[in-house]
């Protein structure tokens, strides 16, 4: 389990370690600790990362937590600092505050299917899910990923969706928005796959991740299903600044995106889930 | 022969599932069994609209051709999905080819023929082309989510 950050606003100074490049503009990066250890995270928890000299910003951790050495984080190059970010290579240094924020339900998803909606970089916070759900397997009926990227070119961890296929523990429907003429997988947006995925919706926890706009679409064809509200969670995000409640700027309602969630049962947000004004 | 093998199938498909049995026996008069090998068209953009297609097993793309782009894919069609509602909808023509991307399997139905029987009995066009209307929205839906483009850099 995840226990409380000691010093919440102090970063620590972590050394890259790796560079993976996934996609044209996103990356993963492999962190490890210049000095000391890496505090126990869970499944959905996030850090703030900081490049020295441009900015903090709330990057959600996209590694293994059963191999606590070292840090995973993948990140899509689209602002100043995730920018600053992508220039960065082996051996830089970057400062690490957390980890911050809810998890996952994957202890309550125990006994039951699990359905893991994943849009764009949205895999991301997912995959450390995944890899509890995949080491725990037994521990669970159905599991069942549905991944949505904009084209091929666009898909996260490639070798990790061969391998989890290959292992027939989870089943996996992958599509994308603009086809190529090579692609022989699905081509459509994300809610055309939740109508068959094999899961009893009555006993199911869904775990829903990407671009908000992709979310609601996804919690409503979730719900036409006939998934009850109290069995969705989602990650969301906003203006996070602190990462500990401190600072209000990711205030959601009567909650704030980084201390209640990012993490949340949809039931609980669900009068200001898509509301305009908030 | 067919009708007997086909009967059931159509029966439990979603897509007829309600329907009455004068109606689905319509139905099954008007139906085959079809398959197509990876590559090969189901049908082309322009020609005459006169089938729809239950797929069974397998993978259609239906497509469009840009000069200089080649082929456009716009969305894959799946096992138990329906394909083509060309046939209901003057001038029953293509608008997209279709080509299977893997060996599929499908259920194909005289639209031509359909056509005749829902002008003599309403009842059965209204049945039909409520269920055209709900694969329409569903696909309308999920055109105006793919022109979101959702995944898309918004900075």
């Amino acid at each position: 389990m995840a226990g409380p950050v000691m010093e919440p606003m102090l970063p620590k100074s972590f050394l890259i370690s790796a560079v993976r490049k996934e996609t044209p503009d996103t990356f993963t990066f492999e962190l490890a600790p210049a000095n000391g250890g890496i505090a126990p995270y869970g499944p959905g928890q996030f850090n703030m990362l900081y490049v020295f000299g441009v900015g903090e910003i709330p990057i959600s951790i996209s590694g293994d937590p059963r191999k606590p050495q070292t840090l995973a984080h993948t990140t899509r190059a689209v602002g100043p600092v995730t920018k600053a970010m992508s220039r960065l290579g082996r051996g830089d240094s970057l400062g690490v505050r957390g980890p911050y924020g809810t998890q996952w339900p994957v202890a309550e998803a125990a006994g039951r299917d699990v359905v893991l909606v994943a849009g764009g970089i949205g895999l991301a916070p997912l995959r450390p899910a995944i890899y509890h759900i995949m080491a725990n397997r037994d521990h669970y009926r159905n599991c069942v990923l549905l991944y949505g990227a904009r084209t091929p070119q666009d898909i996260l961890f490639r070798k990790d969706l061969a391998q989890w296929r290959a292992s027939t523990d989870i089943e996996i429907h992958v599509t994308v928005d603009r086809g190529i003429p090579c692609w022989r997988e699905n081509v459509g947006v994300i809610t055309t796959l939740i109508p068959k995925a094999p899961f009893d919706k009555l006993n199911t926890v869904a775990m829903v991740c990407g671009p908000e706009v992709m979310m609601r679409f996804t919690v409503m064809e979730l719900l036409q299903r006939g998934v009850p509200p109290q069995s969705i969670y989602m990650s969301m995000e906003r203006n996070m600044k602190c990462g500990v409640g401190f600072c209000g700027h990711c205030q959601h309602g009567p909650t704030f995106i980084c201390k209640n969630g990012p993490v949340f049962r949809y039931d609980l947000i669900e009068e200001w889930f898509a509301k305009r004004e908030i | 022969m067919i009708k007997k093998t086909l009967e059931p199938i159509l029966v439990e498909h979603e897509f007829f599932k309600g329907l009455a049995k004068k109606h689905l026996d319509i139905i099954v008069g008007c139906a085959k069994n079809v398959r197509f090998e990876a590559g090969q068209f189901v049908f082309r953009e322009g020609e005459d609209a006169n089938e729809f297609f239950i797929v069974r097993s397998g993978k259609i793309s239906l497509e469009t051709f840009a000069p200089g782009r080649g082929a456009i894919i716009i969305q894959t069609i799946n096992a138990d999905d329906v394909l083509g509602w060309s046939w209901l909808f003057p001038p029953y023509k293509r608008h997209f080819d279709a080509r299977a991307l893997l060996q599929t399997r499908a259920i194909s139905l005289d639209g031509a023929c359909l056509r005749g029987k829902c002008e003599k009995d309403h009842d059965l066009g209204y049945e039909l082309m409520k269920r055209f209307a709900d694969i329409m929205v569903n696909r309308l839906q999920a055109t105006r989510m793919q022109l979101l483009d959702v995944y898309g850099n918004s900075k």
